[in-house]
């Protein structure tokens, strides 16, 4: 079965350990991680949202969806891939070479980049055009890159 | 003081009683409703321990390695149906702990076990018996925790117990550092506590109840394939079973896990499935055109190769567990629930709607000619004492009694889970998922414990029961009657068994040189210890074993050479079972190549 990229979310009680939970699951039963973000969302209720992009078969995505599901501190866990309410945003910093500077500066306000500092961007954008933007400076001089992975959330109102 | 908003709330119309950490777990623990627990002192449970002794109303169960209090506590929890609570000390008592914990874990035995850790300011610096046990027992538990606050062990211990028994059962493991355990905190009982999220799906959808008995309805080819979930469920689950197979009249097989929910004697029972399942039942799975699965997870000991898995059939599966639904083998209807309701619906419902069985005579008839196959057939000997044969005598003398077996791994475990045929559910307690060897011995002292008249025996094999023999002491202490009844074969037989079949013979360490006189072993112990060696003496000293008011070391020595038989060999499909020489089948070529 072709493998396919999944965007994952699950919100968990922000309780010492679920972090190593959540990714001792996934080393454990073999899944990959593509990126992992989590921070807590809901300091009264103490919930924090992991996003994880993952890849495998579709029956694998399943069987990490139940897995996910089963562990205790877990509430929910949402598939934003295929979800047409789903919204999918990433931010990197990029660093370049001084010498790539003025062609890097024409680059990064044609991506809608800000200058944060002399060669150093920032993009928060889908992760499709965060790597488009990186390939982009890798051809100008790319010296440094850091990416903090996807966050997702829904575009519903609830 | 941090504290949970849900208990907050309530602690202000509650009012909490003010403990220490190490009084609140005796207390949580008899509010739970717990009897007897078993576990091993040290310094970091020590304030524990001295509560319990200023508090007698929990019987204590010492035993020789903390490996022993986890199986022991599996013991008491697959015989009754309530929770086996373990209590050990930091570093070494919790890393011993590990291999019950994971035993229980794949087989869904719930376990409470608290574990004592260094004070709260040690931790982190390598401390003296410092171990990191939620994250070394984060993989073999449902859940885990570390209390760092006094005011949070009451809720916590109550959330471990309905964590390890609710939806599917599981090991759970509290962890208390010493200081936690001295301070004092507001204590509450269990009906003030709710999990924040932990909410298991027990009731089953009725419309997939209502299709599941419209495919029953349909089938002309059905069979049961029941498992371990149904003797969770309790013994309702087990009559529900029994209802629904009698109105359907449907085949009924079983897991290694699940034997004793249906009754063995039953015309309708297939006998067990699986790698060294029956003919009849593997032949049975293989052509069937409905495949109702109730409780069981599709394990690898059960499917053999995969894409050759029952290829014909229409498949439900009943679990608990969501995350088992689709996991191994794609299922047409599955449901979520508690197995003793879901089932219990559809025999409501098959008779509310007054269903009838398609005429499945021609699919009997079939099943009929692969019994005749006499899979299990052996050939006996006058001379040698075979494993079969003490095993039938031990079920034949044990007739009209009390009987609980456990076991411990290997060939004897498969010859007992072949030959022993029970007919209640909680009598049959053994390694399943782990293949633990040493479970045997210790899980019938927690049987025995839970049991104190009933005939508990321990269906062992010379090499795993030396794993766990030094429990044998503990049996000792407290009088505990258990048989252990050891198939000596001289060899890890299962071990030899393959390395007989797939390793041209060649029998690299699987034979123990030096094996101890068990009947020495016994009386070092304070036991009873009985020898058999010729098959016309096994009888009488089986009635000896029996008979004995001690713990009885039974050292049967039988034929080493004996295999278990039938057998699909590692990846074979179901229709490719090895049948033993005296059984009249015939093994292709092709089927032996796949060895």
């Amino acid at each position: 079965m072709a493998t396919e990229r999944h965007t994952l979310t699950a919100l968990v009680d922000n309780e010492a350990g679920v972090l190593a939970r959540v990714v001792g699951l996934f080393s454990g039963r073999g899944y990959n991680i593509e990126s992992l973000t989590v921070a807590e969302v809901d300091p009264k209720a103490r919930t924090s949202r992991i996003t994880i992009v993952t890849s495998g078969p579709p029956a694998v995505i399943e069987q990490i969806e139940a897995q996910l599901r089963r562990v205790v501190p877990v509430h929910a866990v949402t598939n934003w891939t295929f979800a047409s309410d789903g919204i999918e945003r990433e931010m990197a910093l990029v660093k370049v070479s001084r010498g790539a500077l003025k062609a890097a500066n024409e680059a990064a306000e044609k991506f809608g980049a800000r200058v944060l500092d002399e060669g150093v961007f920032e993009l928060t954008d889908a992760p499709a055009k965060i790597s488009s933007f990186i390939e982009t400076m890798r051809a100008l001089g790319l010296t440094d890159v850091s990416r903090t992975g996807v966050a997702a959330i829904s575009r519903d109102s609830e | 003081m941090k504290m949970d908003a849900n208990l907050a709330e309530r602690s202000a119309t509650q009012e909490a009683v003010n403990l220490t950490g190490a009084q609140m777990v005796v207390r949580a623990l008899k509010d739970q409703g717990v009897t007897h627990i078993f576990g091993y002192p040290g310094g970091a449970v020590l304030p524990i321990y001295d509560a319990l002794f200023a508090d007698n109303g929990i019987t204590h169960v010492l035993v020789r390695h903390e490996q022993g209090a986890t199986h022991a506590a599996e013991g008491y929890a697959r015989s009754t149906g309530k929770p086996g609570v373990v209590l050990v000390t930091s570093g070494p008592g919790a890393t011993n702990a590990v291999t019950g914990l994971t035993d229980a874990l794949m087989d869904s035995i719930p376990l409470v076990v608290i574990t004592g850790q260094v004070a709260t300011h040690l931790i982190g610096t390598d401390a003296f018996q410092e171990a990191d046990t939620v994250g070394i027992t984060r993989a073999c538990t449902k859940h885990n925790w570390l209390v760092k606050d006094v005011n949070e062990l009451s809720r916590t211990l109550h959330e471990a117990f309905q964590i390890a028994t609710q939806g599917r059962p599981g090991p759970v493991v509290v962890d208390i550092p010493k200081d936690v355990q001295f301070k004092t905190g507001g204590y509450y009982a269990p009906d003030q506590i709710r999990h924040r999220t932990f909410r298991p799906k027990t009731e089953p959808d009725q419309a997939a109840i209502a299709r599941a008995v419209e495919m029953m309805a349909e089938a002309k080819r059905p069979v049961l394939y029941t498992g371990g979930g149904i003797i969770n469920a309790g013994p309702k689950a087990s009559l529900a079973l029994r209802e629904l197979a009698s109105l359907t009249g449907f085949p009924v097989t079983s897991t290694l896990m699940g034997l004793g929910a249906f009754p063995a004697s039953s015309p309708q029972w297939l006998g067990m499935l699986g790698m060294h399942g029956t003919y009849e039942a593997n032949n049975a799975m293989h052509d069937c055109d409905l495949m109702v699965c109730l409780g069981a997870r599709f394990d690898d000991r059960v499917t053999g190769r995969i894409d050759a898995f029952s290829p014909g059939s229409k498949k439900i599966h009943l679990d608990i567990d969501a995350s088992q639904i689709n996991k191994i083998v794609r299922v047409d209807l599955p449901i979520v629930a508690d197995a003793g309701r879901a089932i219990s619906e559809m025999a409501k419902l098959w008779k509310a709607k007054n269903l009838k069985a398609q005429s499945i005579r021609e699919w009997w008839a079939t099943i009929d000619g692969w019994r005749a196959k006499r899979c299990l057939a052996y050939q006996a000997s006058d001379t040698l004492i075979k494993p079969q044969y003490a095993i039938d005598r031990l079920y034949a003398l044990t007739r009209g009694r009390d009987v609980y077996i456990t076991t411990e791994v290997g060939q004897h475990q498969m010859w007992a889970a072949q030959r022993f045929k029970f007919e209640e559910p909680n009598r049959w307690m053994t390694s399943g998922g782990l293949g633990t060897m040493g479970y045997g011995l210790p899980s019938a002292v927690g049987v025995q414990m839970a049991h104190p008249g009933s005939l508990v025996i321990d269906i062992a094999g010379e090499a795993s029961v030396q794993m766990t023999m030094q429990e044998m002491s503990t049996a000792a202490q407290y009088d505990l009657p258990i048989k252990i009844f050891i198939l000596n074969n001289q060899y890890m037989g299962m071990v030899r068994q393959w390395q007989e079949l797939l390793h041209g013979g060649r029998y690299s360490h699987s034979y123990s040189e030096a094996l101890p006189d068990f009947v020495k072993l016994a009386e070092a112990f304070g036991c009873l210890g009985l020898r058999a060696d010729k098959p016309a003496e096994l009888d009488d000293k089986i009635r000896q074993m029996i008979d004995s008011p001690k713990a009885v070391l039974f050292d049967c020595r039988v034929d080493p050479t004996e295999n278990c038989f039938p057998m699909i060999p590692s990846g074979g499909a179901h229709n490719d079972m090895i049948l033993s020489a005296l059984s009249d089948a015939e093994v292709s070529d092709e089927g032996k190549m796949l060895v």
